[in-house]
Order: C-alpha cells, then sequence, then structure tokens
C-alpha cells in the first residue's frame, strides 16, 4: 500500500460495465514527510474517500477485492482514509 | 522479500473490513548498505515490529493476504519478520 492525496475525481461515461457506479478518484503518491513523490494515478474509492483527504490505496490484482463480488478491471483502489500518521 | 525498516505507524479508522484490526506501518526499502531505495509504503505487520527495526517485507498481494491470515483481503505488502542480522561477504 502506499500513502496518497486525494487531487480529484474522474468521470467516465462510456466504460466497462464492471465500473458502472464506482468512483474514480485522481491520487497523488505522498512520502512520508507529506510531499508529493511519485506519478499521479487513477484509483478506484472503496470507503468513500473525497478529494482534498489522505488516504492509501493498494495496488494490483488485489485492487480488485474491496468490491467483491464484482470484479472491476482495476490495478488501483483505495482502501483507506488516514486519520494520521506518526514518525519515528 | 525486501529488506526495509519500520519508519512510522499509520492511523486510520475509516478502512476496509477486512483490514480492520490490522496494524499499518509506513517502511522504508533499503539497499544492502541500509541506504533508503525508492517510495516508503505502507506494510500491515503481523510480528510486532516496532518504528526504527529492519524488517522483511514481502511486496506482493497474495502472500500479504496470507501473512494478515485472511483470504481475499486488498492488501499488497507486509511485514513478515524481524531481522537481527544481514551478513553478506564481500
Amino acid at each position: 500500500m502506499q500513502l496518497a492525496r486525494v487531487l480529484g475525481e474522474v468521470v467516465s461515461t462510456v466504460k466497462d460495465a464492471n465500473l458502472i457506479g464506482m468512483k474514480l478518484l485522481v491520487l497523488q503518491p505522498l512520502a512520508p514527510d507529506g510531499a508529493a513523490a511519485g506519478r499521479t494515478l487513477v484509483a478506484l474509492d472503496s470507503v468513500g474517500a473525497g478529494v482534498g483527504e489522505n488516504v492509501f490505496f493498494v495496488r494490483g490484482r488485489e485492487a480488485a477485492f474491496p468490491f467483491y463480488p464484482a470484479e472491476p478491471p482495476t490495478d488501483a483502489a483505495v482502501v483507506g482514509i488516514v486519520d494520521h500518521w506518526d514518525l519515528e | 522479500m525486501q529488506i526495509a525498516r519500520v519508519v512510522g505507524t499509520v492511523v486510520a479508522t475509516q478502512k476496509n473490513k477486512k483490514l480492520e484490526g490490522a496494524k499499518l506501518m509506513l517502511v522504508q526499502p533499503l539497499t544492502l548498505d541500509d541506504q533508503p531505495k525508492g517510495l516508503a509504503l505502507l506494510a500491515i505487520d503481523s510480528v510486532g515490529a516496532g518504528i526504527g527495526e529492519k524488517v522483511l517485507v514481502v511486496i506482493e498481494g497474495k502472500a500479504a493476504g496470507e501473512a494478515l491470515g485472511k483470504k481475499a483481503a486488498a492488501v499488497d505488502a507486509a511485514i513478515i519478520g524481524i531481522i537481527d542480522t544481514v551478513d553478506v561477504p564481500a
């Protein structure tokens, strides 16, 4: 999983049938100090996250698991909203 | 598996059901000479690691799900060991 900030939402009308009703979020991965790190990506939302929130997301095949028994074709999914994180 | 150092803990109240009760740690992957390599990531902790400890991390979904003990859990990384020493003869 990785930390990320939700930058925005994506609206798509014509899409795979298994994506109907799913929310698409634009994410900016974050370094531990909160700075932007790496390329932005689009992920499915499974927790009701909104723009400006810090979240964490899972990559790969497991990204479809929160939507079981639906099997959306996705490679990234937001699986938690971060309250806070503490560093050493 | 990768060698990494635990650099932080993450608190998230609102999360996927399968992740309830899981401890979330921020880990920084390391090179063999202990230099940070790449972006820090979140891993669930199944061994009771603490901040500052050097750990073994699996970065693959099936292995991480098994470490959590739940089938079809939305995890892709897990701490599965605390490293005592790494010995690489020159």
